[in-house]
């Protein structure tokens, strides 16, 4: 019996940056990924200029309406976060993903990781073109905002993370539900849909909704008002205290999405 | 070398499984045999860590697959290609190998290496969507292959394949074994085992029938196939009247 020409086996095991290296081509390897991220961007960007090309009132938070287009943005990057996990169970890929990486919260672990950069670095892109893009068209006399102003570059920054955090919760729905269409719907409803009917019948629970979180704590320069009748206004969290909320979430999704991929038949 | 132990797993009240115990040996070819439903699937899927047994363990190479250091240099897979497939149909087929290789630190060379012994190399760029099913089930075979495994589990792998393809799936698994390595093929197609394999284990219900070589299972019969109805005769879950009028 002749014996197997193994070739050189490497010391240790695999781990993280074996996982996270896979994952990496995984996503880039999809041209879907990529048309997401660039409709995620040009949404942000677009809406940011038709703000600053309608706006007239020079008293208002400036930065706030320069980052109001986020809303398309955040659900896509949501939706491309469930994909991530989704499809791996849609096209079967998850059995072959699991035979070469059988630590099985690796593998989630290494998705956030990957997916997480990723959108980190397309929210912070498209918050700071749609700020530039904003500022640039400003017209009728209205003085525009600078990153040196109190609050403004804290506001751009943390509506770019924004994106990377509503991301990993959805990449953490996907993990709980596996199903594409389902996790979806339940993003969506749960980012976007409640949030709109919980701000007319519980105002303060608002304050709480993932999408009022990055529109009215993250990209502000100062707390939201509500105008004159604002006595039924909720207290909006702070940005920081917004961040650690949209954090707590995503979290808690990836955590949940990874105690259930580890107990699950794949 | 691939050890079952008491393996069991049941589905609600299905038991799936049952107290499976069998050894496959490197250096041949050992089919895996049994009728539709039999359990064949579900104990590659156990034998991978891609379900959990309600009782019994199974190793590989000494080791439970979550044990293992780099599993795809150890065991290389195949699973059940014709149901769903197990690739992304719009990742190309050199991408969904490199993604894998990179899981287990395998030079990216080897990609192109699988790639050509697959026949694969021309279509390497294109999305494994448009691939046909004898060239899904090329891939399928290109990434069992990529770790350059001592132990090769493959579910149907000739299913879908052209003549052509069915004799190089056999002449390939005949030499893997050839070199020393456990090479485990479940299949319900008798004749085409008769040709490839040396071993058969051969289960039904999920139960144990026949843990036997080639030779040994046909003796007394007037065929393999023969011998392989009848000992499955009492295991067989649906039934056309042919069928049973051929066993009797």
């Amino acid at each position: 019996m002749t014996t197997i020409a193994q070739t050189r086996v490497p010391r240790g095991r695999y781990g993280l940056p074996q996982a996270a290296r896979m994952e990496w081509i995984k996503l880039r390897s999809l041209r879907s990924t990529w048309w997401t991220l660039a409709l995620t961007a040009a949404g942000t960007v677009g809406i940011g200029l038709a703000v600053g090309l309608n706006s007239r009132d020079g008293s208002v938070d400036l930065t706030n309406n320069a980052l109001g287009g986020v809303v398309p943005g955040l659900l896509l990057a949501g939706a491309l976060g469930v994909l991530t996990m989704t499809s791996e169970y849609t096209s079967g890929t998850i059995r072959v993903t699991l035979a070469a990486i059988p630590r099985r919260p690796l593998v989630l672990a290494a998705k956030a990781a990957v997916f997480g950069a990723v959108t980190l670095v397309v929210g912070e892109v498209a918050s700071f073109i749609a700020f530039f893009a904003y500022t640039a068209t400003l017209g009728h006399g209205i003085a525009a905002p600078t990153l040196g102003q109190p609050g403004v570059l804290r506001a751009v920054v943390l509506t770019g993370a924004g994106f990377c955090l509503i991301g990993l919760f959805g990449l953490g729905l996907g993990a709980i539900i596996r199903h594409s269409a389902a996790a979806v719907a339940v993003l969506v409803a749960g980012v976007y849909v409640i949030a709109q009917v919980i701000g007319f019948v519980a105002h303060d629970a608002a304050a709480y909704m993932p999408i009022l979180i990055v529109g009215n704590s993250l990209s502000t320069t100062r707390p939201v008002t509500c105008g004159t009748g604002g006595a039924s206004c909720p207290h909006f969290l702070s940005a920081w205290a917004g961040l650690g909320v949209l954090g707590l979430y995503a979290v808690i999704a990836l955590a949940a999405g990874g105690w259930l991929l580890a107990r699950r038949d794949a | 070398m691939i050890e079952a132990r008491g393996l069991t797993r049941r589905y609600g009240p299905t038991v799936a499984v049952d107290a499976l115990s069998f050894d496959v040996r490197p250096g041949s070819v050992t089919g895996f045999l049994g009728p539709n439903g039999s359990g064949k699937s579900t104990t590659m899927r156990l034998i991978l860590g891609l379900d959990r047994p309600d009782a019994g363990q199974v190793r590989v190479g000494g080791r439970r697959y979550r044990e293992l250091r780099w599993p795809l240099r150890e065991v290389g897979a195949m699973l059940e290609a014709s149901g769903s497939k197990a690739f992304h149909p719009g990742r190309s087929a050199r991408s969904h190998l490199a993604a894998l290789a990179a899981g287990n630190a395998i030079p990216r060379a080897r990609v192109d290496e699988v790639l050509d012994m697959t026949g694969l190399a021309s279509v390497a760029g294109r999305r494994a969507g448009k691939f046909s099913l004898g060239m899904g089930q090329r891939l399928g075979v290109a990434a069992a292959l990529l770790g350059d495994p001592a132990v090769l589990l493959l579910d149907e792998p000739v299913n879908g394949l052209d003549p052509e393809g069915v004799r190089w799936i056999r002449n390939l698994l005949k030499s893997l074994a050839a070199q020393g390595r456990t090479v485990f093929v479940s299949s319900h197609l008798i004749s085409e085992m008769a040709l490839t394999a040396e071993r058969l284990v051969v289960i039904g219900r999920g139960r144990l029938l026949a843990d036997t070589t080639v030779a040994g299972l046909a003796a007394g019969s007037a065929s393999l196939e023969e011998a392989f109805l009848r000992l499955t005769g009492g295991a067989v879950e649906y039934r056309g009247n042919t069928a049973k009028e051929a066993t009797t």
